[in-house]
């Protein structure tokens, strides 16, 4: 991978990547709020502070590569283009929510925007996403299956088992690996043998390499050049994106784990403010335009807040939709929704 | 310093059964995902790093399959490990290594070498944590020969079910429940064992026999309790260990009251339900005045919807509604 400076796409571009990445920081600031509030339940794992490494990625493919992702999957979602109303209500477990209330915040989809979901199982989504990919191969189409997960699951045998099968059979994916320093309160340097992530997929002859993930232009420099060996060549990929999470695992975590001096230096390297400097710099933006911007992301925010809470609840009756592909009004239905 | 007496809650419960272990046998050690220096995604292990140092607490990468396995090698060269997994979700990616090795090592290799190893996991519905992350797979691990299945529901059991299953020479799973983790009570001393096999009465009653394990034992009593006022004494009965079972105690309850509702947390397609419903039918067939009752989770992955996952597991009201349908063909006193 050559050193020299990421490419700098089209200003209407670097608008939009900017755009995307102030919509996902503010949309998770707002789910935090929620779930403080009460009214959404479970897990909630945020992703701020790697708003880079998510949009970035994603604005390197063509809106057709399917895309997998971990529990900590809003802002793929919304970088797909997912209506942020149809994340919100799911995150409140409405009707009207992406999935229909059932999969709750670790369980988007969106396969309209061949977002194939997020998972709950670490490691577990990493076999689906090679699946995609031979499919893409089977049906002959230039599809590149893409899928993140964090350096934790890297430590998974099926994430070793995949690595070969792509080596193996040179699969069209590419192995996004979102190093965060940390799978819940572990840090690397206690769960992994080496510091580094990528070599493994090297072993089994992948093209791999390490950026930033803290920069979204070379992040999003680094996927293009993965992408396009997987679309071109016919031949896997694995990135490793080093970055960090500014907030806990999960909202329920209370973070003690991390020193404060070290998240500190990582929000001065915030991926949002780091961006915004380019964008002045270059004059694609000026303070004006930047403030109009997160003015217009914020109103999308509260419609979609407003949209969810004011959405219907799932009826009850319906407890038992979606279980089999065709409706089954058998017994399996009938014990499902009468009790003795 | 001693709690004997005191009540403390589930969690402290299993901390303190895992601690007295260690320190009365040097071959007891603890594996697990962030059990140690994060003293563990439910705070059990709360202390032992710090007591123990890290030869004996040993954090992991996320690798179930692999320390599940490793466990199960180091079991054979006699050690005593305690395996953490930290919800009985991800057991699943353990399951070869409990199934086909755990479990049949003794029996395959006739007698030769034991396997005795813990693995401890809490699981159940109830927090909105969707289709992935609230199963209730007891019935999976109650299937299979060659391992004990614990299934504690009072921080007492939990502690004495714990001890014994640590001091047995097979492989036992113990079955703890999310929902439990905070429910205090009273815990016996460094010597209280509560040994395998033998069922308790929660509660005594001569109408029906309700039995229930893990954090449905809560759910029958708090039903126990609405039948009572309206006249019904339901007799609640836990089996605290579904491998080795008490049926004695069970079927001697119904036999008694000649009616029965099963509870568990599980599906009811070839469940724990089921299966002690099939044990009562071969036993008290002829004591029987209704066909016995069934209570479960509804056929469904666990939705995330708070509505419908309440609608989705066994509440008190059903299981009132099952003892009421066992007593619809006479009018309850
Ligand atoms: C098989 C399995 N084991 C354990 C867990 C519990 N768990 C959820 S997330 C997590 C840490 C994952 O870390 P990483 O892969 O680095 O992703 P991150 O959360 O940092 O994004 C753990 C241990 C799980 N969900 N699945
Ligand atoms: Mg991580």
């Amino acid at each position: 991978m050559s050193t020299s400076p990421p490419p700098i796409p089209p200003p209407e571009e670097m608008r939009e990547i900017f755009r995307t990445m102030t919509l996902i920081r503010r949309f998770e600031e707002r789910a935090a709020e929620e779930y403080m509030a009460g009214r959404i339940g479970g897990f909630l794992h945020l992703a701020i502070g790697e708003e880079a490494a998510i949009v970035g990625t994603v604005s390197a493919l063509r809106p057709d590569d399917p895309l997998t992702s971990t529990y900590r999957e809003h802002g793929q979602a919304l970088a797909r283009g997912t209506d942020p109303r149809a994340i919100m209500a799911e995150l409140l477990g409405r009707e009207t929510g992406i999935c229909r209330g059932r999969g709750g915040s670790m369980h988007l989809m969106d396969v309209q925007r061949a977002f194939y979901g997020g998972y709950g199982i670490v490691g577990g989504a990493v076999p689906l996403a090679l699946g995609l990919a031979w499919a893409a191969r089977y049906r002959e189409t230039e599809q590149v299956s893409v899928t993140m997960f964090g350096e934790g699951a890297a430590n998974q045998g099926v994430v070793s088992e995949c690595f070969n099968m792509a080596g193996l059979w040179d699969l069209p994916i590419v192995f996004l690996i979102l190093n965060n320093q940390y799978g819940m309160g572990t840090p690397v340097e206690r769960a992994a043998a080496m510091d580094d992530f990528f070599p493994r997929a090297a072993a089994y002859d992948i093209e791999s390499w390490k950026v930033d993930g803290m920069d979204v232009l070379a992040v999003r420099a680094a996927l293009s050049e993965a992408a396009r060996l997987a679309r071109e060549e016919r031949r896997p990929a694995c990135v490793e994106l080093l970055a960090y999470r500014y907030r806990g695992h999960s909202m329920s975590d209370p973070d003690t784990v991390r020193a404060a001096e070290e998240k500190e230096r990582w929000k001065a390297r915030d991926p949002l403010i780091t961006f915004e400097r380019v964008l002045l710099g270059e004059g694609i933006l000026d303070a004006e335009g930047v403030a109009a911007m997160q003015a217009e992301v914020d109103t999308v925010v509260d419609d979609a807040t407003a949209f969810a809470q004011e959405s219907p609840e799932v009826p009850v009756a319906d407890l038992a939709d979606y279980v089999y592909a065709e409706p089954w009004n058998d017994a399996a239905r009938a014990s499902a929704l009468v009790r003795p | 310093m001693s709690t004997e007496g005191k009540d403390v809650t589930y969690r402290e419960a299993i901390n303190q059964a895992l601690r007295e272990e260690m320190i009365r046998d040097e071959s007891v050690f603890l594996m697990g995902e962030d059990i140690g220096h994060f003293e563990g995604a439910f705070k059990v292990t709360k202390g032992l790093l710090a007591e123990f140092g890290e030869k004996r607490v040993v954090d992991t990468p996320i690798t179930e399959a692999g320390f599940t396995g490793l466990c199960v090698g180091a079991a054979m060269a006699g050690l005593r490990p305690v395996v953490e997994i930290m919800t009985v979700n991800f057991a699943l990616v353990a399951m070869d290594q409990i199934v086909s090795n755990a479990s049949k090592i003794h029996y395959m290799f006739g007698g030769q070498v034991d396997v005795p190893m813990v693995i401890r996991m809490p699981g159940g519905a109830g927090h909105q944590l969707s289709a992935q992350h609230s199963h209730s797979l007891d019935a999976m691990f109650a299937h299979v020969p060659g391992l004990k299945v614990c299934v504690p529901s009072t921080p007492e059991d939990a502690k004495g079910l714990l001890k014994t299953a640590i001091r047995d020479d097979d492989p036992v799973i113990v079955l703890e429940s999310e929902g439990l983790y905070g429910k205090k009570g009273p815990v016996g001393g460094e010597d209280h064992l509560v040994p395998f096999g033998q069922a308790v009465v929660r509660r005594p009653g001569r109408d029906c026999t309700i039995v229930a394990t893990s954090r449905m034992v809560w759910v029958a009593l708090a039903a126990a309790e609405q039948l009572a006022a309206q006249g019904v004494e339901a007799e609640v009965i836990d089996p605290r260990t579904y491998r080795p079972l008490d049926l004695d105690t069970l079927a001697e309850s119904v036999r008694r009251t000649s009616r029965a509702v099963v509870v568990d947390e599980g599906w009811p397609e070839c469940g724990i339900a089921a299966n002690l419903a099939a044990h009562l039918y071969e036993s008290c067939f002829d004591w029987l005045d209704a066909p016995i009752g069934r209570v479960n989770s509804a056929d469904v992955p666990m939705p995330y919807a708070k509505n419908l996952e309440q609608a989705a597991i066994p509440q008190p009201a059903d299981v009132v509604a099952a003892v009421m349908a066992t007593l619809a063909r006479e009018v309850p006193r």
